[in-house]
């Protein structure tokens, strides 16, 4: 599975590509009002992160996400028109407009929900694993969550228990260096999270968050592990956010000269010239993937503008199984 | 053990009936699994010693974590199995309300059905000798303002047994507070493996003409315990056990009501936004033309609950508040 195939190469830089283009349609549609509400939290900068790790999983595998999550879903294998239905609020959106950017998630490609609570994830995780053990399936699930969550008690807990246990999980922290507004040294007395693997006896690296394939090969050396019964791993991604923490924040806690940096570490860019220089594709074969996601995102919009609103009457089976009162 | 016959029953306490339950779901369903801190030990009983009689992977110790485990219950229950957990005391669960409010009453419906969360949670309640402010509550109000978490009280051994089999086996979560104070009481327990007592069903549990009592948990029996000294003075109560109160079996309520004109709810969580308060407004918006007064409602006092036993008493409804109650409830008092 660690093999770089130019397959596998390809499909990583599509992905990627992909989530940025969702990710700049939905910033653009947001500035329109387009898509309702203001919590629309970006992926902008971090693809490398959700592709790398997705990339060494199979398809039945767990993943649970993040409020950050467009990004974590596209890369474990959603489609685009329902996504973008989703986050427009329409029925025929994954969580039938439901559940929206905060929430959203396919459970039939394995995600286990965004979610708008930070941390509540990395108590989830280790129970889907503990289900899978216990049913006797080797799938894994993969625990997404920021830097800003690593300092909350479920951290502590979903660690503890997932090594206890010895759960077939892979924690990835994406530190993009900010919890909201306040940067990693203001809210944590440590440089590197990975650190804190130690204290539930679990290995804990480092990864260039930026570098799919730095990622992709940490992946899948942690997910390895995990499928073969010898435990949890955490893998900490260095990463970007591009946005601000969501699409209506005006960003000015951090300088124009640091935002200006950003983009000199854009991971798609990288894998566009790693590609060129080790022969793994031509300028233009990645020129013709970037052109086919730009339909199939257009594409996406056209079928969320073109589909039906939820009905006002709220579905009482959605509440309670036979919608029970 | 012989197969047990439909009507074969054993006489078994609270906690009994409970542990019958959980072992037979357990043997009759490979998905089910125990959760909590100390459970194989078990302080109350219910769960001592399961997992020397069921397959033991099932029953899990957790770390001291009540994020945690009903974290991972959660998750678990989002991916095929049906969990079973065990807030030592009900008064824990405060340790993990976003796992249980923002998690799982919500899932179902944030992701527009995809997946259902049928999850467990065991929780014991009320009060118990001079258990204190943080061991001792009635929190079941608190969830009532939840959608989608429904909500259990059995009262006795067989609606413990009956009502917990009906929770494993459905398919949204279940907040299931048991009382302390029963553990030790005693009844006929219905043997059979597929006895149930369903979700959203009431229990008259004594017909009355002249008032209605609409009583919770632990305070049934006190309330039927009022009801006979009532009866002394030519005062017909009709004791309602809700047994779920979501769903609630409002035609039940409402029914009694009509009949007799008066209701008097009796709950040991505090006042203040208290069952009663909701069960007061439905009744008065529902069944106003047939009420004869004003509701009266009995429950703890608006305060932590204290450890002194002579405070402790004082906090807690008694069978003759209940019966003081009722004669206001009839212009008596």
């Amino acid at each position: 599975m660690t093999e770089l195939t130019n397959e596998l190469v390809l499909r990583m830089y599509r992905t990627m590509y992909t989530i940025r283009k969702f990710e700049e349609t939905v910033s653009e549609r947001a500035g329109m009002a387009m898509i309702p509400g203001f919590m629309i939290h970006l992926y902008v900068g971090q693809e490398a992160v959700a592709t790398g790790v997705c990339a060494a999983l199979r398809e039945d595998d767990y993943m649970v996400s993040t409020h950050r999550g467009h990004g974590h879903l596209i890369a474990k294998g959603a489609a685009p028109d329902r996504m973008m239905a989703e986050l427009q609020g329409k029925e025929t959106g994954y969580c039938r407009g439901r559940g929206g950017s905060m929430h959203i998630t396919s459970v039939e490609v394995g995600g286990l929900g965004a979610n708008g609570i930070v941390g509540a994830g990395l108590v989830i995780a280790p129970g889907a694993a503990l289900s899978a053990k216990l049913r006797g399936t080797d799938q894994v699930t993969v625990c997404f969550f920021g830097d800003g969550a690593s300092n909350q008690g479920t951290f502590h807990e979903g660690l503890n228990l997932a090594s206890l246990w010895k759960l077939p999980v892979v924690f990835v922290c994406e530190n993009n260096g900010y919890g909201f507004s306040t940067p990693q040294d203001k809210h944590q007395p440590i440089d590197r999270i990975s650190k804190r693997a130690a204290s539930y006896d679990m290995p804990g690296i480092t990864v260039d968050g930026n570098d799919v394939l730095e990622v992709y090969l940490a992946a899948c050396w942690a997910v390895e592990r995990a499928r073969k019964g010898e435990g949890p791993t955490l893998i900490e991604a260095v990463t970007l956010r591009w946005h601000g923490h969501y699409e209506d924040d005006d960003d000015e806690y951090r300088s124009a000269e640091e935002k200006a940096e950003f983009p000199k570490h854009c991971p798609i860019e990288r894998l566009e010239r790693d590609c060129i220089e080790r022969g793994w594709a031509s300028t233009s074969q990645l020129e013709r993937i970037r052109s086919e996601v730009d339909k199939e995102i257009e594409k996406a919009c056209e079928f969320a503008d073109e589909s039906p609103e939820p009905s006002p009457d709220e579905d009482p089976a959605l509440i309670f199984s036979g919608g029970d009162r | 053990m012989a197969e047990a016959t439909q009507s074969e029953t054993r006489n078994l306490a609270y906690f009994e009936a409970i542990r019958l339950a959980l072992k037979e779901e357990l043997e009759l369903d490979p998905t089910v699994i125990l959760m909590g801190e100390d459970i194989r030990y078990s302080i109350f009983g219910p769960t001592r010693d399961l997992h020397l009689e069921v397959d033991e992977r099932r029953v899990l110790d957790t770390p001291i974590t009540e994020s945690a485990f009903v974290g991972a219950a959660v998750g678990a229950a989002m991916t095929g199995l049906r969990p079973v957990v065990e807030i030592m005391f009900a008064d824990f669960i405060t340790v993990c309300m976003d796992q249980i409010i923002n998690q799982a009453a919500k899932i179902r419906f944030m992701t527009g059905g995809q997946v259902k969360v049928p999850l467990v949670v065991r929780a014991p309640g009320g009060y118990l000798n001079s258990s204190a402010a943080q061991h001792s509550q009635s929190l079941e109000a608190l969830f009532m303002h939840v959608p989608g978490l429904k909500i259990c009280l059995p009262s006795n051994p067989v609606d413990a047994k009956g009502l917990l089999k009906s929770a494993i086996r459905d398919d949204d979560p279940v907040l299931f507070f048991e009382h302390k104070a029963l553990y030790f009481s005693s009844d006929d327990v219905p043997l059979d493996p597929q006895f149930t007592v369903p979700l959203g069903q009431a229990a008259v549990v004594r017909e009355g003409s002249d008032v209605t009592v609409f009583a919770v948990s632990g305070m049934v029996s006190s309330a039927l315990s009022a009801a006979n000294s009532l009866a002394r003075e030519g005062i017909e109560v009709e004791v309602i056990d809700p047994r779920t109160l979501v769903p609630l079996d409002k035609p039940t309520l409402l029914d009694s009501v009509r009949k007799t004109g008066r209701l008097v709810t009796v709950e040991e969580g505090c006042l203040t936004g208290g069952v009663g308060a909701e069960i007061s407004a439905l009744v008065t918006s529902e069944a106003w033309d047939d009420l004869k007064g004003p509701v009266v409602r009995v429950a703890s006092r608006d305060q932590p609950i204290p450890f002194s036993p002579v405070l402790e008493a004082a906090c807690a409804p008694t069978t003759q508040d209940i019966a003081g109650a009722v004669r206001k409830c009839l212009g008596k008092a």
